[in-house]
């Protein structure tokens, strides 16, 4: 297919472009086959506006006289409007952007045309491979040990080809294991805690079924993790009642009888569908202009969406209480164990391991615990808040996990290496990107695409140092400590820069991040400057005395 | 009495045994057998009520709530003791007469001299100066010279230079409690003014020529101007309701050029129950998200913020973008018409956004005008029914502003916190009485301290690292937005569980940034030493052993302010853990005096505020709660079982 058929009118002049909180700007439209371009042809302020197909999530028309209008709304949910002179035009460049917006087939996507105008200076597709995370943990015990057993993605389809299991299990048990759980997603090692040798896993639910269906190597496997005498937690992401309904359809989880050194705790995380329609409210009420309070605080309040961060969050601070305080090693699961227990799982780390608050680190993170764990990034974030096509498997999953990293971050400004721009941009390419880092569901799918060999790896762009500068937390100074959020009401709050971003003028706020960095680095080069003088006048004294 | 319990509100496991101590000024809490003898301080005059529960098999619980928000549960073991307790505090946190305030009593060692320069640190004379009065169209009246026009109005006052004397006598006949419209804010660039009234005894069809021309007058006094707004602050059924009783609002038919607007801020009434209801939504032990965010709607709290925020941003507006001068007013004109006039003051002229500027504004639009401390804060026992939080919510809109305007004000949230403390502490005597005249025959400045000059010592701990006077930010007009979803009202936790530090952000920016400028003016000292040292070393290379101890000593001082600036990246609350652990402490330097550093910053800003160290106390029992940061040592596993409570609970 060519995307010339698509495109009927690929140009019109005269387009005035309206954003909030900017004058309206008169200039010329362009359609490619990836992307709407908008340039200002004011000479004082030339301004070219580029946008993604892809990020397109949906678009309205509407016309006065000749005069057409078209909406667009982003999944990054910012909403412009463009005034497209001429009904056929208008019509025309309406129709086209549908089309090109919900293209089907992922190879027809802009990462698989994109070239990068920068020298790649690392490869990203091989920055973060499991073998290295595995040498490091090697260092520090030798209780685990690298399984190929998914080499082919034969025994789990949404498993890497390399996982991290207890060195006592071998690969033949891990494969009955896997017929046990859910989509063949057998307990593999999430995190190690090195202060205390405890363990997270993850895995999905055990496949009990009404008649308490056991597996010895399943349980010989979790088993593995716990020291002598000690106790495990099994944290299910799901109330008991969901749990216990999950056996009729084959599903459930680990019985006492079976388990009797683990103690399962229930916490409620909330999931696809309800997930998506919290956000939708949500993105409604901040596109609300009205002046009233009590409509938009009520609005708040029935998105719900503070409340799953706070669920969310409290979930994970369970999760590394019981690692760190407890000193028990954990396990955890819901249902299919691609969504809420990765969320509990890599919030788990953000609280617990000062690595994971590295840019590095942090990245690393989401390639193990997101992209190599399986989280169908493409069904996901297929759709974001103002889709009005009908919803399939959409939720705000991942968005969710970077909103509690926000928080976190909020309640310890000083403690992580990246800003909040740095999840935004996180936020973005999952929904929308040139890279083809977020595409595909799992590996298995990436591996077929060829991902690796046919797109740009996000990271070779991010870890250069040109782009890495803007992601970079002036205040952050090395926190080795493990940090507990608070989780109470008070404590939490919207997160203006992703929900209010298009909505509030941002400025104020971007003059006071420029004074914050401005402080920091005027410390810094005084420092630089003393130190020197320091170390020049030392050595004039010596010289001086040894004259 | 000895073997009381504090309880922790948020955790009844975590309970501390000690000694409370009944002084004439103080409920004193000591905790037993801790080695660094934490004591919780309250002021007799910051108790709001004090509640007397069931006896229980423990003892018997006896709840203080105090006016800046902490609340203290204690269990008494003698039914007996407790009610002598409860029967002294209730005497204790309600005087009758002045003199037992505890500001006649409170002596910062300060000579006389000291304490009659404190005064006279805010001036409000120069104040009007500044704004650019007297000129050609306002002048200072006399008419009020002994109170004899209007008592709750200060001796001096400015009127448009056409109203005489006649016209504001006449005028003031007609405004309740003779509130006559006079200046409080003149805009030198345009000539526009806000001026502030009581409501006019307009009844159904009253009239008063005088007041007529006292409207003439402000709106001559802008001659770029055709009219003058006239703002009614209240909701227009409460100005209705008002005609029957012979007072009202102004007639647009009997006022030539004049346009009337309603503002629909509710009354005192209607902002206690709120506040009320918005705390309990505070107490809430454990609430959900939706508990919290449906108490915090349904308490209107925010509605009431946004409503004065409107009317500030409505006034602020006619006067810098339409040059057209505003009248203010609401039924006395000095609670809603008080935090309009500041909020759109302090919107328009960025003085009024520096430490001395805002104190300068509380002194004009708040004390001299008449506002009922007295009354509104409850320092003296008197009708319940007066209580109203009204300056609270001007300091909550301050801060409001500051969320979304970072960089505009030269102080900071503490400083905020520390006025709306001190309004209730009755220590100092800037907030004493209901008017200027009642200050005037208590002798005030003679007999008390006042607070901007202690505030103004202190300012170093008060500045808003992110604030520079050259700053585009600092200037001019600021243009908040108005919808919610521009401009995000938020609830401040920071005032409101104030003492719940574990609600708080662990790492304070501003406390890090503050540390690093003062780092920064340390490196400027040390670095122009160093370059003149070294300009001195390159003319004459003789070595000199004088210059080399002082370098030593320098570069010893200066470890000390990294290590301070390391521990503020520490989140404060694991301070006291610190202690405990050194092993613990990231900071490259030592550890004790860095310790001592941070606690020098808590208690230096103010002496009460932290001498009371529940702050700390506070600190060291939220830390454990949220089972704190720190947990390397497998020791503090003490405080797992309350831990899981927290996250199991939620």
């Amino acid at each position: 297919m060519e995307f010339a058929e698509l495109i009927k009118t690929p140009r019109a002049d005269n387009v005035v472009l309206h954003r909030p909180f900017h004058l309206a700007v008169e200039g010329t439209l362009c359609l490619t086959g990836h992307h709407l371009i908008f340039s200002s042809r004011r000479q004082d302020n030339a301004e070219e506006l580029w946008l993604l197909h892809s990020n397109i999530d949906s678009i309205e028309k509407r016309f006065v006289g000749s005069l057409g209008t078209i909406v667009i709304k982003c999944k990054d949910l910012r909403i412009i409007q463009l005034d497209i002179p001429g009904m056929e035009e208008c019509l025309n460049i309406a129709s086209s952007i549908e089309a090109l917006s919900t293209l089907d087939s992922v190879t027809l996507m802009y990462p698989f045309f994109y070239r990068p105008m920068f020298e790649v200076l690392e490869d990203g597709w091989s920055s973060f491979l499991l073998e290295q995370e595995f040498e490091l943990l090697s260092s520090v015990t030798n209780e685990w040990r690298l399984s190929c057993v998914n080499k082919e993605f034969s025994v789990c389809p949404s498993y890497p080809p390399v996982v991290i299991v207890p060195k006592s299990i071998d690969d033949e048990a891990l494969r009955k294991v896997a017929l046990f759980r859910y989509g063949g997603r057998f307990p593999v090692l999430s995190y190690y805690h090195k202060k205390n040798g405890m363990a997270m896993m993850r895995s999905s639910q055990p496949l009990t079924g009404t008649n308490g269906r056991r597996c010895k190597e399943d349980e010989k496997l979790i088993n593995a993790t716990l020291r002598s005498g000690r106790r495990g937690f099994v944290i299910d992401t799901r109330p008991l009642t969901v749990a216990q309904q999950a056996r009729a359809k084959g599903g459930g989880f680990e019985q006492e009888v079976h388990y009797p050194q683990w103690r399962r705790i229930h916490k409620y995380i909330e999931r696809f569908h309800i997930l998506q329609e919290s956000f939708i409210k949500l993105v409604e009420a901040c596109n609300d202009q009205s002046h009233n309070m009590d409509r938009w605080l009520s609005k708040l309040e029935a998105s719900n969406w503070l409340t799953h961060i706070k669920e969310l969050l409290t979930a994970a601070c369970l999760a590394a209480q019981c690692i760190d305080r407890e000193g028990a090693s954990v396990l955890v699961h819901g249902s299919e164990g691609t969504d809420s227990t990765l969320q509990v799982t890599s919030l788990a780390q953000i609280i617990l391991d000062p690595r994971c608050r590295t840019i590095r680190g942090f990245e690393a993170l989401v390639v193990r615990e997101w992209l190599q764990a399986g989280h169908p990034f493409q069904q996901r974030c297929a759709q974001s808040a103002y889709s009005n096509s009908k919803q399939k498997w959409e939720a705000p999953v991942f968005l969710l996990f970077l909103e509690c990293v926000w928080q976190i971050h909020r309640q310890f400004p000083c403690s992580f290496e990246f800003n909040e721009h740095f999840l935004i941009l996180l936020f973005e390419h999952a929904y929308a990107s040139q890279f083809g880092t977020f595409l595909g569901n799992n590996e298995s799918e990436r591996a077929k695409l060829k991902l690796p060999q046919k797109t740009m790896s996000l990271w070779s762009w991010v870890n250069r140092p040109d782009e890495l500068s803007r992601f970079q937390n002036p205040l952050y100074e090395a926190n080795s400590l493990v940090i507990w959020p608070s989780v109470a009401p008070q404590s939490l709050q919207l997160w203006e820069g992703i929900f209010l971003r298009w909505n509030r003028p941002s400025r104020f706020l971007e003059e006071a991040e420029e004074e914050r960095i401005h402080i920091i680095k005027y410390n810094k080069e005084l420092q630089a400057k003393v130190n020197a003088l320091r170390r020049q006048l030392a050595e004039m004294e010596t010289d001086g005395e040894v004259q | 009495v000895e073997n009381v319990r504090l309880l922790d509100r948020l955790s009844s496991r975590r309970a501390v045994v000690g000694t409370l101590y009944l002084t004439a000024t103080h409920v004193i809490f000591v905790e037993n057998g801790s080695e660094t003898r934490k004591e919780t301080w309250v002021l007799h005059s910051q108790i709001s009520s004090i509640e007397k529960q069931a006896t229980t098999a423990t003892g018997c619980p006896l709840l203080i709530r105090c006016k800046n928000f902490q609340v203290i549960h204690l269990v008494i073991p003698q039914e007996r003791d407790c009610h002598d307790v409860y029967i002294s505090l209730i005497r204790l946190a309600r005087p009758v007469k002045y003199e037992e305030l505890y500001c006649f009593s409170f002596n910062p060692k300060l000579d006389k001299e000291e304490r009659e320069q404190g005064w006279k640190l805010v001036d409000l004379n120069e104040e009007y100066n500044r704004m650019g009065v007297p000129n050609n169209y306002w002048q200072i009246s006399d008419v009020n010279r002994d109170y004899g026009v209007c008592d709750s109005y200060p001796t001096e006052v400015y009127v448009p230079k056409s109203a005489t004397a006649h016209i504001i006598v006449g005028s003031s006949k007609f405004r309740s409690r003779r509130r006559f419209p006079a200046l409080s804010y003149y805009c030198k660039s345009n000539n526009a003014s806000i001026c502030r009234s009581s409501q006019p005894l307009s009844g159904f069809s009253a009239r008063c020529l005088e007041d007529e021309q006292m409207l003439q007058a402000i709106r001559k006094a802008n001659p770029g101007s055709d009219f003058i707004y006239v703002v009614d602050t209240r909701p227009k059924l409460n100005a209705m309701a008002n005609r029957a009783a012979g007072k009202g609002y102004e007639n647009e038919d009997n006022y030539s050029n004049i346009k009337f607007q309603f503002i629909g801020i509710e009354n005192i009434h209607v902002m206690r129950n709120s506040l009320q209801k918005m705390l309990e939504v505070c107490e809430l032990k454990s609430p959900s998200m939706s508990d919290f965010l449906w108490g915090l709607e349904n308490s209107g709290w925010l509605k009431h913020i946004k409503a004065i925020m409107d009317a500030g941003i409505f006034i602020a507006k006619a006067v810098a973008e339409e040059g057209v001068s505003v009248l203010v007013h609401c039924s006395d004109g000095w609670d809603r018409t008080a935090q309009v006039c500041s909020v759109a003051s302090l919107l328009l002229d960025p003085y009024y956004r520096t430490m001395k500027g805002f104190m300068v504004l509380i002194e004009k639009d708040w004390v001299s005008f008449g506002h009922k401390f007295n009354h509104r804060y409850g320092n003296l026992d008197g009708d319940p029914k007066e209580i109203s939080p009204v300056i609270d919510q001007f300091i909550e809109c301050v801060w409001q502003l500051m969320e979304q305007f970072p960089c505009a004000f030269e102080f900071n949230e503490r400083f905020l916190i520390h006025i709306q403390h001190h309004i209730y502490s009755c220590q100092f005597g800037n907030f004493l009485c209901n008017s200027q005249k009642e200050r005037r025959e208590l002798k005030i400045k003679e007999r008390t301290y006042s607070l901007w000059a202690h505030l103004w010592k202190n300012r170093a701990d008060y500045l808003n690292p992110l604030y520079r006077s050259d700053h585009g930010q600092t200037q001019g007009t600021l243009h908040p937005q108005i919808a919610p979803c521009n401009f995000l009202y938020k609830f401040w936790s920071g005032m409101y569980n104030r003492f719940e530090k574990g609600l708080h952000p662990r790492q304070s920016v501003t406390d890090y940034l503050m540390a690093v400028k003062e780092e920064t003016q340390q490196l400027e000292e040390e670095l122009e030493v160093l370059q003149e040292r070294l300009a001195n070393l390159q003319k004459s290379q003789s070595g000199n052993n004088k210059i080399k101890s002082k370098q030593q000593d320098r570069s010893k001082q200066f470890g000390l302010y990294t290590s301070n600036n390391s521990l503020a990246n520490t989140p404060q609350e694991y301070s006291n853990d610190l202690k405990s652990f050194p092993s613990r402490s990231p900071s490259q330097g030592d550890e004790d005096s860095a310790l001592i550093l941070t606690q020098d910053n808590l208690k230096s800003s103010d002496p009460d505020l932290s001498a009371n160290s529940d702050q700390e106390s506070g600190v060291e029992d939220l830390s454990c709660r949220s089972s704190s940061g720190g947990g390397c040592l497998p020791s503090e596993d003490s405080g797992k079982d309350s831990d899981e409570a927290v996250f199991l609970a939620g």
